[in-house]
């Protein structure tokens, strides 16, 4: 075929996304620099000062930063675990691993609304075994939305652990062990560092996740803000275009920023690898 | 690893599982309270909430939008990405990487942000009605996902065949048709059946694309949960467990799970 069919197979996908949405997004990412028909940065140095925006700006990074550090902590025993099991019963792990993470994250978030509430499961349990005397808030706060995330991300992390520990020779491993080495030496000098690669692509998926995750924050959070539910009220409640077209902007700029980090790093700790 | 060791790490392993699976059944079991005061353990059984989805007319109708919209989307979706996804496995050519990378950013583009940008423009600035926006947002919401998912099965597709077609007299489309097609058929359906529950699923961007009279079943849920804690929402839930098992299970027997380990 020639090159210039190549192309032409590509064509209606790349005039669709660029009509309906590569034009959409320069435009509204061009919009946040124009003031009175002018060049302007005036609408974000404003913005970037402002008291209220930095909290809500701190808050989806706390609590973002919160979710991947849960969700390193808690994937890579299951990863290893995962890793190391055998016929049906692996298939059966993946498969309950992998189940989670196709469920709707309105049924996920809904399930944590029924434990953290204030007549919630936990708060019942609690109280019945004497630990507390008055039920907990937990339910609208950041820690319910960093416990609503880690349990949407969590299967994510795992199952791409999973996805590079199966690769990863376990001679490595025994060579090491051989060698002298303990079991706790050989998994955090061996094991460890040849997982890195995916535990990175792993963050990148939690980090970016969490960081713009609109349902989890909207039924745990209440009127607590995250910058994606900022946006939303500035669209629609407020209906402040610019605002949002400012937040959209500067959520883009981080997503991006944050991936290529990311990625970086994955290519600083594996010049050589995939 | 010695006994002890790996006794331990099964240990840990199955609570983190019952972390993820416990919330999940927790839904499931307080589906069946006779009040309508949503609690665990529930107080008795009743099925009364699993009636309530098909009598309150709003859960009815956002469900058939929901699958129209997910269904055209995918259909759309599957005549922009097949071509494309075509192109970037079989052939070598100049700006491949820019043309990939803009296949797939849908993905990396968070969802709240394509929500708000289809709302300003394909809404306002376009003027296409609300129905026709959240239709195009889903198709580009799936477009990336079918891509993915046809694009690593054509990978795993021996190309000499298609050559052979044509040797023997096929047209390249006739070859494509004939050869091509029937040997990524189950890629096709898992591509198909991946991207549904992606735009099923999907909030942040019909949130955006949605409003009185027009609502998509995931965003009545949300608007139905601010309003009332009654088990209807804990019921809808199951139902929805239910349609994802049957999905993983299809998706399963087609490329296998090892689909989602791959990154």
């Amino acid at each position: 075929m020639k090159q210039s069919g190549r192309y032409l197979l590509l064509l209606p996908g790349l005039l669709f996304l660029a009509i309906f949405m590569l034009i959409p997004l320069v435009l509204t990412i061009s919009s946040t620099f124009v003031e009175d028909g002018n060049f302007s940065v005036s609408g974000y140095l404003n913005f970037l000062t402002d008291a209220y925006f930095l909290d809500i700006l701190w808050t989806t990074l706390y609590v973002a930063l919160l979710t991947t550090f849960c969700c390193i902590v808690l994937a890579f025993p299951v990863a290893y675990y995962i890793s190391r099991v055998k016929g049906s019963k692996k298939a059966l792990l993946l498969m309950l691993a992998i189940f989670p993470l196709l469920v709707s994250p309105i049924v996920r978030s809904f399930s944590w609304m029924i434990i953290l509430g204030r007549n919630g499961l936990l708060n019942d349990f609690l109280l019945s075994i004497g630990m507390i005397q008055e039920p907990l808030t937990i339910l609208y706060t950041p820690v319910a939305v960093a416990i609503g995330l880690v349990h949407l991300f969590l299967p994510l992390m795992i199952v791409t652990l999973v996805g590079v520990m199966e690769n990863i020779d376990t001679d490595y491993i025994r060579a090491a062990e051989s060698l002298g080495a303990s079991k706790t030496t050989a998994f955090l000098k061996v094991m460890f560092p040849l997982c890195m690669p995916g535990l990175l692509i792993g963050c990148t998926l939690v980090f970016v996740g969490s960081f713009t995750a609109y349902t989890t924050p909207a039924l745990l959070g209440g009127q607590q803000r995250v910058i994606s539910t900022f946006l939303y009220q500035n669209a629609i409640t407020l209906n402040d275009w610019n605002t949002a077209a400012m937040i959209a902007t500067i959520m883009i700029v981080l997503t991006f920023f944050i991936t290529g980090i990311f990625q970086k790093l994955a290519t600083k700790l594996n010049p050589g690898g995939s | 690893m010695n006994q002890q060791n790996h006794f331990a790490l099964g240990l840990i392993t199955f609570s983190i599982f019952l972390f993820l699976l416990g919330p999940l059944a927790i839904i499931f079991v307080a589906s069946f309270e006779p009040t309508s005061v949503l609690q665990f353990p529930p107080t008795g059984f009743s099925l009364e909430w699993y009636q309530n989805i098909f009598t309150v007319s709003a859960f009815m109708d956002t469900f058939k939008l929901s699958m129209f919209v997910s269904l055209l989307g995918n259909l759309c979706a599957l005549l922009l990405g097949i071509p494309a996804a075509y192109a970037l496995s079989r052939f070598d050519f100049r700006g491949k990487g820019i043309l990939n990378a803009i296949f797939v950013s849908p993905i990396l583009i968070p969802g709240t942000v394509l929500g708000f940008t289809f709302l300003r423009y394909l809404i306002v600035s376009y003027s296409l009605p609300l129905e026709a926006a959240l239709f195009i947002g889903h198709t580009i919401l799936m477009l990336p996902f079918i891509i993915r998912v046809i694009a690593s099965s054509m990978a795993n597709f021996d190309f000499s065949i298609e050559e052979a077609a044509m040797n023997l007299g096929s047209s390249r489309i006739g070859a494509f048709f004939r050869v091509i097609i029937p040997n990524i058929k189950s890629g096709i359906i898992a591509g198909v059946l991946i991207a549904f529950l992606e735009s099923f699923n999907n909030v942040d961007i019909s949130v955006f694309l949605t409003g009185p009279g027009l609502s998509t079943l995931p965003i009545q849920m949300l608007t139905y949960v601010e309003h009332y804690f009654d088990p209807t929402v804990a019921a809808i839930s199951v139902l929805l467990m239910i349609f994802t098992a049957v999905f993983m299970f299809l998706i399963e027997r087609l490329v296998g799970l090892s689909h989602f380990t791959k990154r």
